[in-house]
């Protein structure tokens, strides 16, 4: 229920004119919210940045999310490959 | 990668018979960052259910879900924010080891001392997710939150679950 409560307030947020991007745990969820930016972590629930105490893999996270600011073809949920370097792979939808 | 079929049995049936698409966003809002990241100013919010000192926990007792919000000041200690998340359809102990898992607010100083991001808000928010109907979320409190963030001036969110 936490990624469906994100999308939600995503949106809200972005109806205010703010940009927004969201991390999500659960594809599925986020694909039928459809929340407007949102990257997909391939992680377990409770772990969205990926691990805990390590910075590296927090980072490339949070700058693959950053990375879909600029984005207006929204919905768009792309996902966070943790193999490639730091730039998120994936398709659009 | 979570799946619903790592979940119990109870959740996953209640996961497959939620009517997630009642409350698709529709139409999706769209506002690209209007400034570069490195003069933006950026807030956290998280539905990870995070408590600062001295504020009350998420109300566990309310059947459908607590909508409210914690406001966390921007001068926070992360590691004094308490995880007060009701659901057990996670492990709880990665952010209980290090709360920059679901509101990663010293990456983001880290991020703001090096000259990527402009500026952090002086405050950030926290939901906690488990809202089973939404209604309260999404008419009240969500956009009372989000009108907050655009009086600061906030110009990106980003956004965690748990």
């Amino acid at each position: 229920m936490c990624n469906q409560t994100v999308g939600l307030v995503q949106a809200a947020i972005e109806r205010e004119g703010i940009a927004t991007v969201s991390v999500t745990l659960l594809r599925e969820v986020s694909e039928v919210i459809s929340p407007p930016r949102s990257l997909f972590v391939p992680y377990p629930l409770g772990y969205p940045l990926g691990e805990p105490k390590n910075s590296h893999i927090q980072h490339r996270i949070i700058n693959s999310a950053l990375s879909l600011l600029k984005r207006s073809d929204v919905p768009l949920i792309v996902e966070f490959n943790p193999a490639d370097g730091d730039t998120p792979s994936g398709d659009s939808s | 990668m979570a799946k619903y079929e790592e979940m119990s049995l109870s959740v996953r049936l209640f996961m497959r018979n939620y009517p997630f698409s009642r409350y698709r966003v529709d139409p999706v809002p769209c506002y690209p960052l209007s400034r570069p990241l490195r003069q933006a100013r950026i807030a956290l919010v998280t539905t990870a259910g995070l408590c600062p000192p001295g504020l009350p926990d998420f109300n566990h007792q309310l059947r459908l879900g607590d909508p409210s919000w914690r406001e966390i000041p921007g001068t926070i200690e992360t590691a004094s924010l308490t995880e007060s998340h009701r659901s057990q359809s996670f492990d709880h102990q990665g952010v209980a080891a290090d709360r920059n898992l679901a509101f990663p607010l010293d990456r983001f100083r880290e991020l703001e001392r090096a000259g990527i991001v402009g500026q952090l808000n002086h405050r950030h928010f926290s939901f906690m997710g488990s809202i089973v109907g939404p209604r309260p979320l999404i008419e009240e409190t969500a956009p009372a939150v989000a009108q907050m963030l655009r009086e600061d001036g906030v110009d990106a969110v980003f956004l965690t679950p748990l």
